[in-house]
C-alpha cells in the first residue's frame, strides 16, 4: 500500500474543482424540477446541440432505476458509455442532495471512463419544487418548470425556483391551450429570483434548447477562466 | 452410548486406493464407477442412523494429485436425538491435490426432532483442483419439525478462502431463521458447488434456476448453486437439473 | 465514552449511499415476504442473526487493525452471491469517500489508494470507526444496526408501512443487537480464521432475482 496523496488531498473533497491528477475536472450541472417538466427532453436537446463542441456526459438519478437512462440511450443522444443512471432508493432528492456519494462516484467513474470531460449534467428525478442540489456536488444547477404544471409555480416560490442558478419555463407552445399567462410567469419569477435568470423554452420549436444552451456556454467560459 | 469415529480414503491417479477404511457407522465400500468423471467411487453405507446426541464422526478424503474420486452414498443421513444432551459432530475433511478431482455427492442430512448436529466441512483444494460437492439438509422428517442443525462448509483454494457459509436452523437455532431472510418457510435447502480452474477465463455469469434457487458465480474460479425447496425431491430435481447444466 | 462518535457514524443520514439499499427488502416485499409489521421483524430477526452477525465480526475485525486485505478475501467467501458482492464494493466505496471526508487519517487514504473499486463496506466501516477512536464493539454495533434499520426504512417506503410500527420492530430488536454485537467483537477478537460466517439462503437467492430486475426502487 501506498498513499498517492496528502489526507486532505483533492479527491476526498467532493467539491474540489481539481482532479487528484491536478487537471481541471468537468463543470457540474444540475438539472432539477417537478416529474413531466421536461428534464430528461431538456438534457437530450442540450446534448444534441453541445456534444460537436463539447466532451459530454450524463447521471441520470431516476424514481425507479434506469428509466431516463434508458430514454437517452433509445434516442441516441450520447454513446452509451457517457450515460451512467445512479439508483436513488424511491428517493431522488437524496441522492442529490443529502448523501452525493453514489453521484460522484458517478461523475467521477465517468470522467475516468471517458474524459477529459469537459461537462456532466447530473439529472434528478422528477421530484418536488423543495429538491436542489448539493454544492458538494454540482457547480450550477437549473431549475425545469413547465408552463402545463400551473403558471403560479414561480409565485409559489419554493428552494427550486427562487435558488436555482438557471430558470427554464418550459413547453412555451402550450401556454394558449392550457391557459397559462406567460408574462405573469416572467413577473412572478423576477420578483421570487431578483437578478437571477429566467427562460422561456419550447423544445419543439427549432433550436428550441438554445437559451440553455448558451447559458452553459457561458457557464464554462467562466469555469474554464 | 455415545461414540467417536474416523473413516478415511485416499485416492492416488489410476483408480487406486491405498487408504479406505471404515469405522463405526461409517460404512465405506468400493463401488462401479458408473461413467467417465471417475477413476474411483466410494460410496458410503450407513450401517446404522449414525448421528446420535454426543456421537463425534469424522470422514476424511484425500484425493492425491492427478487422482479422480467419486463419494457417494447408499441412503440419507438422520441426525436423531441420542441418551445425552450433548449435540452430535460431524466432521468431514477433504484435500483434492493438484490436477485432481473430487465429486463428493452425498444423500440428504435430514435433521430429526429432537436431534442437535454440528456438521463441519473443511475442503482444501490445490490450485489445479476441481470439484464437485452437493450438499442438502432437510428439516425435520417427513411432516415433523425439524432438529437443531449448524452445517458450516468451509472451502480454501491454494490457500486462501473461497468460500464459508455457516447455516443454523432449528429451534435451537438463533430466533430468525424461519423468516423472509433466511428460509421463509421451506424445509429443503441445498449447495451445489463446482469448482473449475477453467473458469478462471470465462467466469459465469449469476443464473436463476426458478423461484428459490439461484446460481452464482464465486469470487474464484467457481460457482455455487443455492436452493430452497418445499421438501428433498423437488430439491434434488433443481440440484440434478443444475448439474447436468453445469458437468454435462 | 465516545458515544457521540459512535452517533455520527450510525446516523442514518451518515452520506454514504445506505439510503438507496433495502437490506433485501425489496426483493422480499415483492415476494409476498413482507407483508406487515411482524414479516418485517422475522426478516430483520433472520437478517442480524446471519449476514448482520458476519458483517458486524468483519467490521469489528477491521476495527482492531486486523489486513484489510485478509478481511476483504475474508468477505468474499462469506459472500456467494455477486449481486451482493458488488453492492458491498458499492457501497464500501461510498463509505470510504464519506469516512475520509469526515475523520481524515492516512488508514483510511491507504485504504482507498488499496481498494479503488472499494473494499467490502464492514471492512470499511471498522477503518472509519478506527479513525473516529472506535472500538470493535462500537463498530460491530454500528453494522447490526444498519443490518436492521435498512430493511425497516426500506418497508417504510415500500409497504407504506407505519414509521412507527417499524421503529417498534427496531426497538424489539435492541437486546438481540447488542447481543450480536457482542459475539460478533468476540469473535473478531480471536483473530480471522474464528469469523463467523453466518449466512442466509434466501438473503442470497432473493439478491439476484432482484439484480435481475428491469425496474426497481432500490440498489440492493
Amino acid at each position: 500500500m501506498h498513499l498517492d496523496h496528502s489526507h486532505d488531498g483533492p479527491s476526498a473533497v467532493s467539491a474540489d474543482a481539481h482532479r487528484p491528477d491536478g487537471t481541471r475536472r468537468a463543470l457540474r450541472v444540475g438539472l432539477g424540477g417537478p416529474v413531466g417538466s421536461g428534464k430528461t427532453a431538456t438534457v437530450a436537446a442540450l446534448c444534441r446541440a453541445l456534444r460537436d463542441r463539447l466532451s459530454i456526459a450524463v447521471v441520470t438519478n431516476d424514481i425507479y432505476t434506469r428509466e431516463d437512462a434508458e430514454f437517452l440511450l433509445r434516442n441516441a443522444v450520447l454513446p452509451p458509455e457517457r450515460i451512467q443512471a445512479v439508483e436513488t432508493g424511491a428517493c431522488p432528492h437524496t441522492a442529490i442532495r443529502d448523501d452525493i456519494s453514489a453521484n460522484l462516484e458517478a461523475v467521477e467513474d465517468l470522467e475516468d471512463a471517458v474524459g477529459p470531460l469537459d461537462l456532466i449534467l447530473v439529472e434528478s428525478g422528477g421530484d418536488n419544487l423543495t429538491a436542489t442540489f448539493s454544492k458538494g456536488l454540482v457547480d450550477a444547477q437549473i431549475f425545469v418548470i413547465d408552463v402545463a404544471g400551473g403558471d403560479d409555480i414561480p409565485r409559489k416560490g419554493g428552494p427550486g425556483v427562487t435558488t436555482a442558478d438557471l430558470l427554464v419555463v418550459n413547453k412555451t407552445d402550450l401556454a394558449p391551450y392550457v391557459g397559462s399567462d406567460l408574462e405573469r410567469m416572467a413577473r412572478d419569477a423576477k420578483e421570487q429570483r431578483g437578478e437571477l435568470p429566467v427562460v422561456f423554452t419550447s423544445l419543439t420549436g427549432q433550436d428550441g434548447v438554445a437559451p440553455v444552451a448558451d447559458w452553459i456556454r457561458a457557464r464554462l467560459a467562466d469555469w474554464a477562466a | 452410548m455415545s461414540l467417536t469415529a474416523t473413516a478415511r480414503i485416499t485416492a492416488a491417479p489410476g483408480g487406486s486406493l491405498p487408504v479406505l477404511e471404515s469405522d463405526g457407522p461409517l460404512a465405506l465400500r468400493r463401488t462401479r464407477t458408473t461413467g467417465p468423471d471417475a477413476d474411483a467411487r466410494v460410496t458410503v453405507v450407513g450401517a446404522m442412523s449414525a448421528p446420535l446426541g454426543g456421537d463425534r464422526l469424522a470422514l476424511e478424503a484425500d484425493v492425491r494429485d492427478g487422482a479422480r474420486l467419486l463419494v457417494d452414498a447408499a441412503a440419507a443421513t438422520v441426525a436423531l436425538p441420542g441418551r445425552t444432551p450433548a449435540p452430535a459432530h460431524y466432521d468431514v475433511r477433504l484435500t483434492v491435490g493438484e490436477d485432481a478431482e473430487l465429486r463428493w455427492l452425498p444423500e440428504q442430512l435430514i435433521s430429526a426432532y429432537g436431534s442437535e448436529l454440528c456438521m463441519r466441512t473443511t475442503v482444501q483444494l490445490a490450485a489445479t483442483a476441481r470439484l464437485v460437492l452437493r450438499e442438502e439438509q432437510i428439516l425435520g422428517r417427513h411432516g415433523e419439525e425439524p432438529g437443531t442443525l449448524t452445517t458450516r462448509l468451509t472451502v480454501h483454494r491454494a490457500g486462501a478462502p473461497l468460500l464459508d457459509q455457516e447455516l443454523r436452523y432449528g429451534p435451537g437455532a438463533s430466533v430468525g431463521w424461519d423468516g423472509g431472510a433466511v428460509l421463509g418457510g421451506h424445509r429443503a435447502v441445498g449447495q451445489l458447488l463446482l469448482v473449475d480452474p477453467d473458469m478462471a477465463d470465462k467466469p459465469a455469469e449469476p443464473r436463476l434456476l426458478g423461484e428459490t434457487a439461484v446460481l452464482t458465480p464465486l469470487a474464484g474460479p467457481a460457482v455455487l448453486v443455492t436452493a430452497l425447496a418445499a421438501d428433498a425431491r423437488l430439491l434434488r430435481r433443481v440440484l440434478d437439473r443444475a448439474l447436468d447444466d453445469l458437468t454435462g | 465514552m465516545r458515544r457521540s462518535a459512535l452517533l455520527v457514524l450510525a446516523d442514518g443520514r451518515f452520506p454514504a449511499g445506505g439510503h438507496a439499499h433495502s437490506g433485501g427488502a425489496e426483493a422480499a416485499v415483492k415476494a409476498g415476504r413482507i407483508t406487515d409489521a411482524a414479516g418485517l421483524a422475522a426478516f430483520c430477526r433472520g437478517r442480524l442473526h446471519t449476514t448482520g452477525l458476519t458483517s458486524a465480526a468483519l467490521a469489528a475485525a477491521a476495527a482492531l487493525g486486523h489486513d484489510p486485505y485478509e478481511l476483504d478475501r475474508a468477505a468474499d467467501a462469506r459472500t456467494p452471491s455477486l449481486a451482493l458482492r458488488s453492492a458491498a464494493r458499492k457501497l464500501g466505496r461510498q463509505m470510504t469517500r464519506a469516512a475520509r471526508a469526515t475523520w481524515p487519517c492516512a488508514e483510511l487514504d491507504a485504504l482507498a489508494a488499496a481498494f479503488p473499486r472499494g473494499t467490502h463496506q464492514p471492512v470499511v466501516l471498522g477503518l472509519a470507526a478506527r479513525a473516529a477512536g472506535l472500538g470493535p464493539e462500537d463498530a460491530a454495533h454500528c453494522v447490526v444496526y444498519e443490518t436492521v434499520s435498512g430493511p425497516a426504512s426500506a418497508a417504510v417506503r415500500l409497504l407504506s408501512l407505519d414509521p412507527f410500527q417499524a421503529t417498534a420492530v427496531l426497538a424489539r430488536l435492541a437486546p438481540e443487537m447488542d447481543q450480536v454485537a457482542e459475539r460478533a467483537a468476540a469473535a473478531a477478537r480471536q483473530g480471522i480464521d474464528h469469523l463467523p460466517a453466518a449466512s442466509a439462503p434466501l438473503l442470497d437467492i432473493a439478491a439476484e432475482q432482484h439484480a435481475a430486475w428491469p425496474v426497481r426502487l432500490f440498489a440492493s
